[in-house]
């Protein structure tokens, strides 16, 4: 296989220039656009330096492919790029990563400049690329479904589909081209990081950028993450070019075991064969911390499990994220304060989208005073995020007596036996 | 109660499930990637290839029909939301 980059990590390096493509790989150009000036991207992601928005051009003996556009206020700038390494009536193909706006938001005055392109699209697409358009007054020419097994032969250059679902959409794919050992990642591998000299080798340090987006962005889905890294990594890579930020020439494969690193679970290999129930609490007067410790002596006595008990007004809630990334199961205890959980507690329930957790065991419970709320409130977002809440919780008035504490361990055995039964005979028996 | 079996092929887990079942009912709680998005048959997030076993589980309603008409979904494919085992052997896993 020939592969080649454009230039030694010891030279200096190129800037990206308006009005310019910049060379990626033999016959293959980044046109995408330079955002420095982002600060919050999609409303909720800090960057400290803006970010790129990705597109590249890919020519063959028989056409020019696009990949993926650009976010729609940068389109002029995407276009003269664009024009300075081919014509319009040369593209051939147009491809589609991922169809978030960032990346579609030039594709509609792109089909209008480019009428004979065909677009290629994941087969998990069609439903988006037709809400994209439905605004516009253009109709697709023609546009074809692909998959992993698909490939687009440009001459010479050859465009084999991959399908990452749920990198970070259900549309997500990516695109590799064999001869270059070239993988266009779509938002996989990518991150916000603004720096006109494009690659991994020259621009500065984006560590923490890319794991910053990783964390959330991937993050939620794991278990995909773990799917594409399978499809992956079996490619040989000499480039990887991702949708936003550095393009990955020295040591791309690095990325690859990072992701696998990440999404693997930082304390999976700690808890091999043992299921891991936490129970979180935050106690006014002791009582709630009563009905915690009783909960964790009764799943304490199921064996196979591993029980551990967290009290929340420690404040920062950031580490028990990780813990409950790779638990099994999580009971959280709060009193009711004017009608309400306390507060680290919903700081604990907020932050738990950034993490794949549906399917996990939960349960809640807590003493109160006046009219305990705050369990049910719980319970409510325990079940919003879908995991499984299949006991009902434990409200107690202010100091649990022996008899309500023997409730509570009876709740934690129940927990922790659910835990170490196979899926299989919960189902058959309720059947 | 009627029962049949469901075996979500990717994590290899078979379950006896009361008939009516819809799959989304028991397949988070064992841990198959098949990943939802509206629940409600409308986003078509859910999408799952069904290996074996279609004809056990019952036809499509009109809402879920048109959203496999518009995502082009290949035969064998349902939402995995509204898809109810009814009898029998299936065996799904996702799209």
């Amino acid at each position: 296989m020939q592969t080649r980059t454009m230039s030694a990590p010891t030279q200096a390096a190129a800037r990206i220039q308006p009005g310019q493509a910049l060379a990626i790989a033999d016959g293959v150009h980044w046109v995408g656009a330079l955002d420095p000036d982002l600060r919050t991207f999609d409303i909720v992601l800090a960057t400290a330096n803006g970010t790129t928005y990705n597109s590249y051009v890919v020519r063959g003996e028989r056409g020019v492919a696009v990949i993926d556009t650009v976010k729609a206020a940068f389109a002029p700038e995407f276009f003269r790029r664009l024009e300075s390494v081919c014509r319009y009536d040369e593209i051939r193909a147009i491809v589609l990563n991922h169809l978030e706006p960032d990346h579609s938001g030039a594709l509609p005055e792109l089909m209008q400049r480019a009428p004979e392109a065909h677009v290629y699209l994941s087969s998990r697409a069609p439903m988006m690329f037709k809400a994209l358009l439905k605004a516009t007054d253009i109709t697709p020419a023609a546009f074809t479904l692909v998959q992993t097994g698909s490939r687009l032969d440009l001459g010479g250059r050859t465009l084999a589909f991959y399908q990452t679902p749920f990198l970070h959409w259900p549309d997500t794919q990516c695109t590799y081209v064999p001869e270059l050992g070239l993988l266009f990642s779509g938002d996989v591998f990518g991150c916000h990081f603004c720096d006109d000299r494009l690659f991994n080798d020259k621009v500065g340090d984006f560590r923490f950028s890319f794991e910053y987006y990783y964390a959330h962005i991937m993050r939620p889905f794991r278990q995909h993450v773990l799917a594409a890294l399978d499809l992956l990594e079996p490619l040989a890579l000499t480039l990887i070019a991702p949708a936003h930020g550095p393009v990955l020439r020295q040591n791309p494969r690095h990325y690859l075991a990072r992701y696998r690193q990440l999404a693997a679970g930082r304390l999976d290999e700690q808890m091999v064969g043992e299921k891991t129930l936490l129970i979180f609490y935050l106690s006014a007067y002791g009582a709630t911390r009563m009905m915690a410790e009783a909960i964790a002596t009764g799943a304490e006595a199921e064996t196979g499990v591993r029980v551990s008990l967290y009290d929340l007004e420690v404040g920062d809630v950031s580490p028990f994220i990780d813990l409950i990334e790779t638990a099994d199961g999580i009971v959280i205890g709060s009193p009711t304060l004017n009608g309400d959980a306390a507060k680290p507690v919903w700081e604990l329930l907020a932050s738990l989208h950034t993490i794949h957790v549906r399917g996990k065991l939960g349960a809640a419970f807590g003493s109160y005073g006046w009219s305990g709320e705050a369990v049910a409130m719980m319970e409510d977002r325990l079940k919003g995020l879908r995991l499984h809440v299949p006991f009902e919780g434990l409200r107690l008035k202010l100091v649990p007596t022996e008899e309500e504490l023997a409730q509570c361990q009876e709740l934690g055995r129940k927990l922790a036996h659910h835990l170490v039964t196979p899926p299989g005979e919960l189902c058959a028996a309720a059947a | 109660m009627p029962k049949a079996k469901v075996t979500f092929a990717d994590i290899g887990i078979t379950l006896t499930v009361p008939a009516g079942t819809r799959l989304i009912e028991v397949s988070e709680r064992v841990g198959a990637a098949i990943t939802y998005g509206c629940r409600e048959g409308e986003c078509g997030t859910c999408l799952t290839q069904v290996l074996a076993g279609a004809e056990h589980l019952a036809d499509p309603s009109v809402l879920e029909d048109q959203v496999l008409k518009n995502m082009f979904a290949p035969r064998g494919h349902r939402l995995a939301c509204q898809a109810q085992v009814l009898d029998g052997e299936v065996v799904v896993k996702p799209a």
